[in-house]
């Protein structure tokens, strides 16, 4: 598997948010993505960043574009050094919420991409590295 | 810096004037030869003298302490907000912007060299003096620029904000609120509050939320929009969610948001025609008068 590019945005205002959207679309429509699989991506990724601005209170985003073999792929990589998240089990549980939100955001991400990682440690912050394959 | 100190800059100025400005004018047709298409020379000389003479008075007057806030500074502060704004419209760069005030340098301190060339220690001070006082002049430029886009951008901002959020009555009873874009939530605040102010106003039994335009429906969205849905139905008016396209359902699915009991349509007509049919109203063909 080859990166053939990869760009990186702070996130540090919900503009950035949106950024992050317009390019993960824009290097979806590039890799060849369906309709569906554009939305599910571009999803996943306004999830994740809005997870690193208001829980991890700002941090990278970043986005590469992906090949392995004939395929191609979207990769997105949010980082932050927040509080972390201490049970990470609890966090992908859906309807479980810190604040006041749906509590899907995490969980919701996992369901629209195929592959998934996240690591996290208390007072350190977290890395959630999310990638969908056309 | 001792303040006390009075400084030579003010006589040199006023001794070399006609000299500086000469100077100073082909140092900025040199440097900026290439936006001769966006100035013309007579302006840029105009803009020059007029900048030399009150600068040369706001010296004399101000000293060169408080550049950014003293009385002394206003009328020259004002005429660099003025040529920051026209070379903003004009189509120049900041730093092309910058650049009418750090290329009086070369001039000025070619001339306070020839005075004090037998004072070395004088000769420097007063030259970082000057230098320090056309880097506070020239940044003051940039910081004018940057305000004047800001301004234009907040504009914009809010302009946007009204303009996308349109509440429509399509019949007696039925209002329709066309969503576009992103569904932060400033905008969603907006939208809810136009769209209550609007039920109450017209008495509206259905609202059809429209999210056609709007691109992307993640959790946040989709608790926006529930929350409109609950307090519309608080006021009285049963919501429709219209505009669902196949990747949203997909997606809202795989989110695993559950949007209850929300009647939700794919077309705004759908939603229209369900809304009509609440209303005991029906849609049909009108006879055709025969002769």
């Amino acid at each position: 598997m080859t990166v053939e590019r990869n760009e990186a945005h702070e996130i540090r205002t919900a503009n950035d948010i949106v950024r992050v959207r317009q390019r993960i679309r824009e290097w979806a429509v590039e890799a060849g993505f369906s309709l569906v699989d554009q939305t599910k991506i571009v999803t996943a990724a306004s999830e994740l960043a809005r997870n690193t601005l208001e829980h991890g209170g700002g941090g990278i985003a970043r986005i590469e574009l992906l090949a392995d073999g004939g395929r191609r792929g979207v990769r997105l990589i949010c980082e932050d050094r927040g509080p972390g998240i201490a049970d990470i089990q609890l966090a992908l549980k859906d309807g479980y919420t810190s604040r006041n939100g749906l509590g899907l955001g995490l969980g919701g991400a996992r369901r629209l991409v195929n592959d998934f990682a996240i690591e996290s440690r208390p007072g350190e912050g977290t890395r959630v590295t999310v990638t969908r394959w056309r | 810096m001792s303040p006390e100190r009075s400084t030579r800059i003010t006589e040199i100025l006023r001794k070399h004037e006609s000299e500086i400005l000469s100077d100073w004018v082909r140092e900025q047709s040199e440097s900026i030869a290439r936006r001769r298409d966006l100035i013309s020379d007579q302006e840029l000389k105009t803009q020059s003298k007029e900048f030399l003479g009150l600068l040369a008075e706001a010296v004399r007057n101000g000293g060169l302490e408080d550049v950014s806030r003293g009385r002394e500074w206003t009328a020259v502060r004002e005429m660099l907000a003025g040529i920051s704004r026209s070379r903003s419209i004009q189509g120049f760069t900041p730093s092309e912007t910058a650049t009418f005030v750090f290329s009086l340098k070369p001039a000025l301190f070619r001339r306070i060299r020839d005075d004090l060339v037998k004072d070395a220690g004088e000769l420097f001070e007063e030259v970082r003096r000057a230098d320090e006082l056309l880097d506070r002049l020239g940044l003051y430029t940039t910081e004018v620029y940057q305000k004047n886009r800001e301004e234009v951008i907040l504009r914009q901002q809010q302009d946007m904000l009204e303009l996308s959020t349109p509440v429509v009555k399509l019949w007696e009873g039925v209002l329709a609120l066309p969503m576009i874009g992103t569904l932060d939530s400033a905008r969603t605040q907006v939208v809810m509050e136009t769209l209550l102010q609007r039920i109450v106003e017209t008495g509206a039994e259905v609202a059809i939320l429209d999210i056609t335009g709007v691109p992307t429906v993640d959790t946040l969205t989709a608790q926006h929009l529930l929350k409109t849905v609950t307090a519309a139905r608080l006021m009285g008016a049963d919501c429709i969610i219209s505009g669902i396209r196949p990747q949203i359902a997909q997606t809202i699915v795989h989110l695993g948001v559950a949007l209850g009991d929300v009647t939700t349509k794919a077309t705004l007509a759908d939603a229209f025609a369900a809304a009509l049919k609440r209303l005991n109203l029906a849609v049909g063909r009108a006879a055709v008068a025969r002769g």
